[in-house]
């Protein structure tokens, strides 16, 4: 049978779901292979070397760089306090002596005869990576980190903004309805509000106002992105941002409804306690936002088979088109033709061909259709 | 030409991109190499395949299908060619470049940002690194802001410069006391130092070891720039090179295993490209501008008094980088290449839609008339970089005459002069793959504005990459299958500089000797003629400006000239330059159909 290797995002009932949990640099791992954790449990620690502070010593105090040991109070290595005292000169008959302050606390790291300068580091910064999913521990990466698996709901978006967060699943709107302020209320604080077509950006401001963990909407205007980071984005990188409210798109950019089937699955475990990240990267290591709701009494990642390389399109896949003029729509693919296409841009490409719901059916490009991947 | 390479009969070789790795097979037949032909495979540098030799494997499985030979023995490929059961199998020599994983991305530092620092620059990306950024005591950030640029970058590799020889000592090793304190670390495997290149005053070598020795993987090479007046970057690139292979190409996933199975060393593919396109220049004793707009990235090389720069704009691209082509550019300059009146926050939404969904293709007509209008800003706006990046050397001591002093140029102009301009070559998918060649020349001819009389190429199939490191063991090969199968000829463009009061004014006449017939063409200001005309080699030429016009050889005065047919023929282009778009719809959607109509660059609908 004729195959399209074009990967779809998931949306999945029962996945097992294996997260990676790294330190950013070399650290401490804190947890144990085959150890039950929550969420918030911390599996790694490290502590980030402190800023550095570069002082012009030689400079403040008009002394020559080859000179500079001689003025020094502290030596390399040496802690200091905010204000101490680090360089001083010898004055004139021990008056008008000339003084250096370390302007942060820290520790002296180096000084330099060649130019006058030292360096002051501040104390380290210690970081914590947590678990982030309710899980088991399935390896461990000594001094880096750990893997998290747990088994549960994993429904993959396309677009997202800020990253991880926690809170139960509430559905606010069906998967075709325009979101207004009026479905933001009060008992939305915490919680990852599921539905609707298009996120506009006065309900974005209502639900950072109400405290809401995160949004999951089938399309945004791709100019109201600009609005909620205050800068145009150039680039599809995304997870870093500190907004209040994470927000994941399921569908694209305009307003489209919600795939059936994503909102369906969400609306079925309405309450339970899910992980988001907005989180995307589009480039070198594909990075999509997600909704995860583990399941606890399934954590032990023992019945399902972690995700292996991505299925294939086939004749009767579900798939959605990703491109104009049907841009959005699911359909069924009824045949993979083996020729080359030409398709109205005068482009020869490899195409599928699908039917809508409605009956209707279509030549697409097979680059411009994604398998909606259920399991 | 490499020791051992005399008797090539057969070249396999490979480019492992970001998302696709193509394989090529070249063959010497009948005395001279031709491409027999190519496969191409996603690349595996990512999970679940961490290897990059699957997609290695793959490409080539594809060429074994297609050329129905065997050049695979399990998962080693057979070199050299050789004959099994009466069968030729394997070919002579195997050949990589790679860009995948994000290519060799560097740091580079000095002491004077348009000096040092710029030659420190222009070396870096001659090798084919993408520089994150450039540091100089002078750039105007504080000394913490510096390190903490530093740590946060994390790039492969970081080149340090600064100083003439003999020059100052204190600003370069401030310059490494910076890096030092930063305690920089590479991008790909953790536990390994960062590779750091010293190109620097030589007088500090010892004392930048004494700084950076215990810290990193320090190399110290000749410097970048020993004297003003001088340039020498030939030994820093070189390092590059080995470096990028020794540590940044043995970090990625499967290259050590790539890397034991290649005939000459894996080059960056930007490296490649450069590589080509100055052995082209050299050869033809011409002035070339080439250009690769990838998916990410732009980059654009330049060869213009015998002078190679390669500028690399790294967030101008046409699906990753597509969204920075409408905040760089802005709606308004997309939009004036948009020949229908289209809705705003649609266009937004469907480049939006691009930058998330990167691999889909225009299906409509109107979709891929929407490419190629960001692909022009996207193809301005990196030729806009590289004129500013590709200049003479600053800091340059120049000898003034009286006249001078009334001038304000200084030294450090752009070495790009599109009047000096002789062949334009274009490659990346949307120049590539263009359903009609016209749309490419069109294409090219809004985004650079070439002036008087310039050849346009495009890149087949884009595999310029392959040649590039091929001309390093095999030059003769190299150009034969770069002149055969590699350069499509589109035509030579037309194009005086200047601008007329009203459309429809003269502008110019152009006549072509071409093998006994006389071509005439009277083009007045604000058109567009394609003249068809077949590639027959160069064709004797006279363009006469009107008044106020000029093809290079002075306002008004005729020029004797050569020009060529090609896949699209001789363009003549009396718009006039600079190039001037109408901005109101009204006006310019008519406009734009004029022009399309006079090169048949999309179908009548």
């Amino acid at each position: 049978m004729a195959h399209a290797y074009t990967p779809g995002l998931k949306v999945t009932e029962r996945a097992v779901i294996r997260k990676q949990r790294r330190l950013p640099l070399a650290g401490e791992v804190l947890v144990e292979e085959g150890q039950p954790l929550r969420s918030s449990d911390v599996v790694a620690r490290a502590d980030l070397p402190g800023k550095v502070y570069p002082l012009n010593v030689g400079g403040q105090l008009n002394v020559l760089p080859e000179d500079l040991p001689h003025v020094m109070s502290k030596k390399e290595g040496d802690r200091v306090a905010k204000d101490e005292v680090i360089a001083e000169t010898a004055g004139i008959f021990g008056l008008f002596k000339s003084r250096s302050k370390a302007p942060v606390a820290g520790f002296v790291e180096s000084i330099s005869r060649r130019t006058g300068q030292v360096m002051l580091r501040e104390a380290p910064i210690p970081i914590e990576v947590d678990a982030y999913v309710d899980g088991r521990v399935v390896e461990v990466f000594p001094t880096e980190g750990v893997a998290v698996e747990c088994e549960g709901v994993f429904v993959q978006g396309i677009f997202g903004l800020a990253g991880e967060v926690h809170g139960p699943i509430r559905m606010i709107a069906g998967p075709g309805e325009r979101l207004n302020d009026s479905m933001i209320t009060p008992e939305l604080r915490g919680a990852i509000a599921v539905g609707g077509s298009l996120l506009g950006i006065d309900v974005y401001r209502a639900a950072v106002t109400a405290g809401l963990s995160a949004i999951v909407v089938g399309g945004m205007h791709y100019r109201d992105i600009k609005q909620i980071l205050g800068y145009e984005l150039g680039v599809a990188i995304t997870g870093h941002e500190k907004l209040g409210t994470t927000v994941i798109v399921t569908e694209g950019f305009g307003e489209i409804a919600m795939a059936r089937g994503t909102h369906t699955l969400l609306e079925r475990h309405q309450g339970e306690l899910a992980a988001a990240n907005g989180a995307t990267q589009i480039r070198a290591g594909v990075i999509r936002p997600e909704v995860i709701i583990p399941s606890l009494d399934r954590s032990a990642g023992a019945s399902a088979e972690p995700d292996g390389p991505p299925e294939g399109i086939a004749v009767g896949s579900t798939i959605r088109v990703i491109r104009a003029p049907h841009f959005g729509r699911l359909a069924t693919v009824v045949s993979l033709p083996v020729e080359l296409r030409e398709m109205e841009s005068e482009t020869m490409v490899r195409v599928l061909e699908a039917r809508f719901d409605d009956g209707t059916e279509v030549v697409v490009p097979r680059s411009n259709v994604e398998m909606i991947e259920r399991r | 030409m490499a020791e051992g390479f005399s008797e090539i009969r057969s070249i396999l070789a490979t480019d492992c991109g970001s998302t696709t790795t193509k394989a090529i097979l070249i063959e010497r037949r009948e005395g001279a190499y031709g491409l027999v032909t190519r496969g191409e495979a996603p690349t595996t540098v990512e999970a679940p395949f961490e290897d990059v030799t699957r997609g290695v494997l793959n490409a080539i499985m594809e060429v074994e299908e297609l050329s129905g030979r065997k050049f695979l023995d399990g998962d080693r490929i057979i070199t050299p060619e050789q004959e099994r059961d009466g069968r030729r199998v394997g070919a002579d020599v195997y050949i990589s470049t790679s860009s995948a994983g994000g290519g060799l991305q560097m740091m580079v530092a000095g002491v004077v940002k348009n000096m040092s620092t710029e030659s420190a620059a222009r070396a870096a990306l001659g090798a084919g690194a993408i520089v994150m950024d450039s540091l100089a005591i002078n750039d105007g950030r504080l000394p913490h802001q510096k390190i903490e640029r530093i740590r946060h970058l994390r790039p492969d590799m970081i080149l340090l410069a600064g100083g003439v020889d003999g020059g100052t000592r204190s600003h370069v090793i401030e310059l490494a006391e910076l890096t030092a304190a930063a305690r920089p670390r590479p991008r790909l495997g953790a536990g390994f130092d960062l590779p750091v290149i010293y190109a620097g005053n030589v007088d500090v070598q010892a004392d930048v070891r004494r700084i950076l020795g215990d810290k990193c993987a320090l190399q110290t090479v000749e410097n970048v720039r020993p004297t003003l007046e001088d340039e020498n970057l030939l030994p820093a690139r070189e390092r590059i090179h080995d470096l990028f292979m020794e540590h940044v190409m043995a970090q990625a996933p499967g290259y050590k295993k790539l890397m034991s199975w290649t005939d000459a060393p894996i080059m960056p593919t930007p490296g490649a490209v450069g590589a080509i396109i100055q052995t082209i220049a050299a050869r033809e004793k011409i002035s070339v501008v080439g250009v690769d707009i990838g998916g990410a990235t732009t980059d654009v090389f330049s060869v213009f008094k015998g002078k190679f720069n390669r500028t690399v704009s790294a967030n101008l691209g046409m699906s990753y980088s597509v969204s920075n082509v409408l905040a760089e550019a802005g709606l308004d300059d997309i939009l004036r290449w948009v020949p229908f009146d289209i809705d705003e926050e649609e266009l937004r939404n469907r480049i939006g839609n691009k930058m998330i969904r990167p691999t889909t293709i225009p299906q409509t007509l109107e979709e891929l008339q929407i490419e190629q209008a960001i692909s022009r800003e996207a193809l301005r706006l990196a030729f806009v970089q590289h004129k500013e990046f590709a200049v003479e050397l600053r800091g340059v001591q120049m000898e003034r005459t009286i006249s001078d002093a009334f001038r304000q140029s200084g030294s450090g102009g752009t070495l790009v002069d599109m009047g000096e301009l002789d062949l334009l070559v274009g490659s990346g998918g949307v120049l590539s793959h263009a359903p009609r060649r016209s749309q490419s020349a069109m294409m090219m001819i809004d985004a650079f504005e070439p002036e008087g009389v310039t050849h346009l190429a495009v890149d087949s199939i884009f595999m310029m990459p392959q040649l590039g490191v091929l001309a390093s063991i095999h030059e003769v090969a190299a150009t034969q299958v770069f002149d055969r199968d590699c350069l499509i000829r589109l035509g030579s463009c037309i194009a005086p500089v200047g601008v007329a009061t009203r459309p429809g004014a003269d502008c110019m006449t152009v006549t072509v000797d071409a093998r006994g017939k006389t071509i005439r063409e009277k083009v007045p200001f604000g058109s567009m003629r394609l003249v068809p005309l077949e590639y027959t080699g160069r064709l004797k030429a006279t363009v006469t400006p009107a008044r106020g016009f000029d093809v290079g050889a002075g306002p008004g005065q005729p020029l004797e000239t050569e020009v060529e047919g090609g896949a699209v023929g001789l363009v003549i282009d009396a718009r006039g330059r600079p190039l001037k778009i109408p901005s109101g719809k009204a006006e310019r959607v008519p406009k734009l159909g004029e022009w399309i109509r006079a090169l048949s660059t999309y179908p009548e609908t």
